[in-house]
């Protein structure tokens, strides 16, 4: 089989040996299409559907990118606070705790109650589920300074401020990088659960939409494009990462 | 404020001076009462037990550690106006690098700070590529940390330390954590250096045979509380060679310390 598929990675392979047996099932046992469509009805509905598709693509898209920049930031901003004022820290770790505890599905029906059912309550969703995970891991890599490089600070006389800049700051990276990898695809669904709550465009509400119609193919194309749009802004991040962190981590 | 020079030294430049100097962790007394005068220009090992402070005496001349109480100047400064003017440097026992940073990037990193704020900072007059070749590493300038080997590093450091043209240099076990061949070889690049930069240089060390080989004096700490036990001269003309180890003289110093550290 290796030789067979000549370069081909063996993931690939397995995936579209699963995909052909999934074809074969849904032919063989004669499954109606609006439970389970078959792989060559979904990429039917891909290309038909395409321009549906991409007109819901673009708003879940900036959605997710702006509650991930929104969220990201936020949580940066206030890492920073907590690292420099541990009162700051004392006082609002906990209430960050209980925020994250409230499940997002949970929450979205009252940011939505609050922000109505345009971009900014996707936008809040889709930055609450970014929030937590990059609050804590900047956290840590800001205190991930050893003791002996303080000391070197110290003997340089280093202010604060520069201490942040010349190292604080630079031996975080890679600590942001993995907080925001997670919020790479977490914000995509922060979006989406956004949409399922209430809107009327964007991938979230196609996917409802199409549930409720039993146009299952269309379903499982809307959802292919979901996790597209999560692998795009995942390799976005872990790109800029390589660009950026050249450097040995432990 | 400027100190009178002191009684020991007559006429030599005083580098650091200890008058009663005492430090206190909790209730352990680090350091208790050590007066002491290190020569412009000296090279010190010292040596004692674990615990004896040696590391505290460091920190304490390069203010990491405040005195409970006496008197420290280096340079007949207050060890603050000596951080701040530059007048010391640092080599850990670890290379203590930013990994982000390239070899002379690490090198140039004293440079950059405190500038912004006025802290005048003295300059050497070798370039930071001169340090590094001064240290052995032309060549491997843009090399990041985790590419060069733990000696490499700890030349990074050294050379990283001589960038703002310390007049003294605080070494802490720099070179325990490398093997032996490297540390030998360490050893006479340190020589060399301190040869030809004229930097007085303090250097604790655990090995009896690299206090010998390096100093000019063998600053000898005993334990509980920690107070200078004797301060021996070591009669060995530089340059130096490792074949030095092998003669009969270098293995009498060796006894003499050996019986000094068990009664330490």
């Amino acid at each position: 089989m290796q030789k067979l598929g000549g370069g081909v990675p063996l993931p690939i392979l397995t995936a579209v040996g699963l995909i052909l047996l999934w074809e074969a099932g849904v032919r063989g046992f004669s499954v109606p299409s609006y439970i389970a469509p078959a792989p060559s009805d979904i990429a039917r509905a891909l290309v038909n559907d395409f321009p549906l598709l991409m007109r819901n693509f673009w708003p879940t898209l900036f959605e997710s990118l702006l509650g991930f920049a929104v969220g990201n930031l936020g949580a940066v901003l206030i890492a920073i606070a907590f690292v420099h004022n541990k009162t700051v820290e004392k006082a609002f770790f906990p209430i960050a705790v209980f925020i994250n505890t409230v499940p997002i599905l949970a929450i979205a029906p009252i940011l939505v109650l609050i922000f109505g059912g345009g971009l900014t309550a996707k936008v809040v969703i889709a930055a609450l589920i970014c929030f937590f995970p990059t609050l804590v891991n900047m956290v840590r890599g800001l205190e991930a300074v050893t003791p002996q490089v303080m000391e070197l600070a110290r003997i340089l006389s280093a202010s604060k401020w520069e201490i942040f800049w010349k190292i604080r700051l630079p031996s975080s990276l890679p600590f942001l990088f993995a907080a925001l990898k997670i919020a790479a695809t977490t914000s995509v669904i922060g979006a989406i659960v956004g949409e399922w709550v209430g809107a009327d465009k964007g991938l979230g509400t196609l996917i409802i939409d199409a549930t409720f119609n039993f146009r299952a193919a269309q379903l499982y194309a809307t959802v292919l494009m979901s996790s597209g749009l999560s692998v795009v802004m995942f390799a976005s991040v872990a790109i800029a990462e390589k660009l950026l962190i050249r450097w040995e981590h432990k | 404020m400027q100190v009178a020079s002191s009684p020991a030294a007559g006429s030599v430049p005083i580098a650091a001076s200890l008058r009663n100097a005492t430090v206190r962790f909790a209730t352990f007394t680090a350091i208790d009462k050590i007066s002491l005068d290190i020569e412009d220009g000296a090279f010190y090992s010292i040596l004692g037990p674990s615990g004896c402070g040696k590391s505290t005496l460091l920190r304490l001349i390069s203010d990491l550690i405040p005195a409970a109480e006496g008197e420290v100047t280096v340079f007949g400064k207050s060890t603050e106006e000596a951080r701040l003017a530059r007048e010391f440097a640092f080599v850990f026992q670890e290379a203590t690098l930013l990994p982000w940073r390239s070899a002379i990037d690490n090198v140039r990193l004293p440079l950059e700070i405190g500038r912004s704020r006025g802290l005048k900072l003295p300059v050497s007059e070798r370039s930071p590529a001169e340090l590094l070749e001064l240290v052995g590493l032309k060549g491997r300038e843009n090399a990041l940390p985790h590419e060069l080997s733990g000696g490499m590093r700890q030349r990074v450091a050294i050379a990283r330390a001589l960038v703002c043209k310390p007049k003294l240099l605080l070494m802490d076990e720099p070179f325990g954590a490398l093997d032996e061949m490297t540390r030998d070889h360490m050893n006479l690049e340190l020589l060399r250096i301190w040869q030809e930069t004229g930097v007085t240089i303090l250097f604790v060390t655990h090995s009896i045979p690299e206090a010998i080989f390096l100093g000019q004096k063998v600053l000898m700490l005993k334990a509980n509380p920690g107070r200078v036990r004797e301060i021996v001269d070591i009669d060995l003309p530089y340059p130096r060679e490792i074949a030095l180890r092998d003669t009969l003289e270098f293995t009498r110093y060796s006894a003499r310390l050996r019986q000094l550290l068990e009664t330490c």
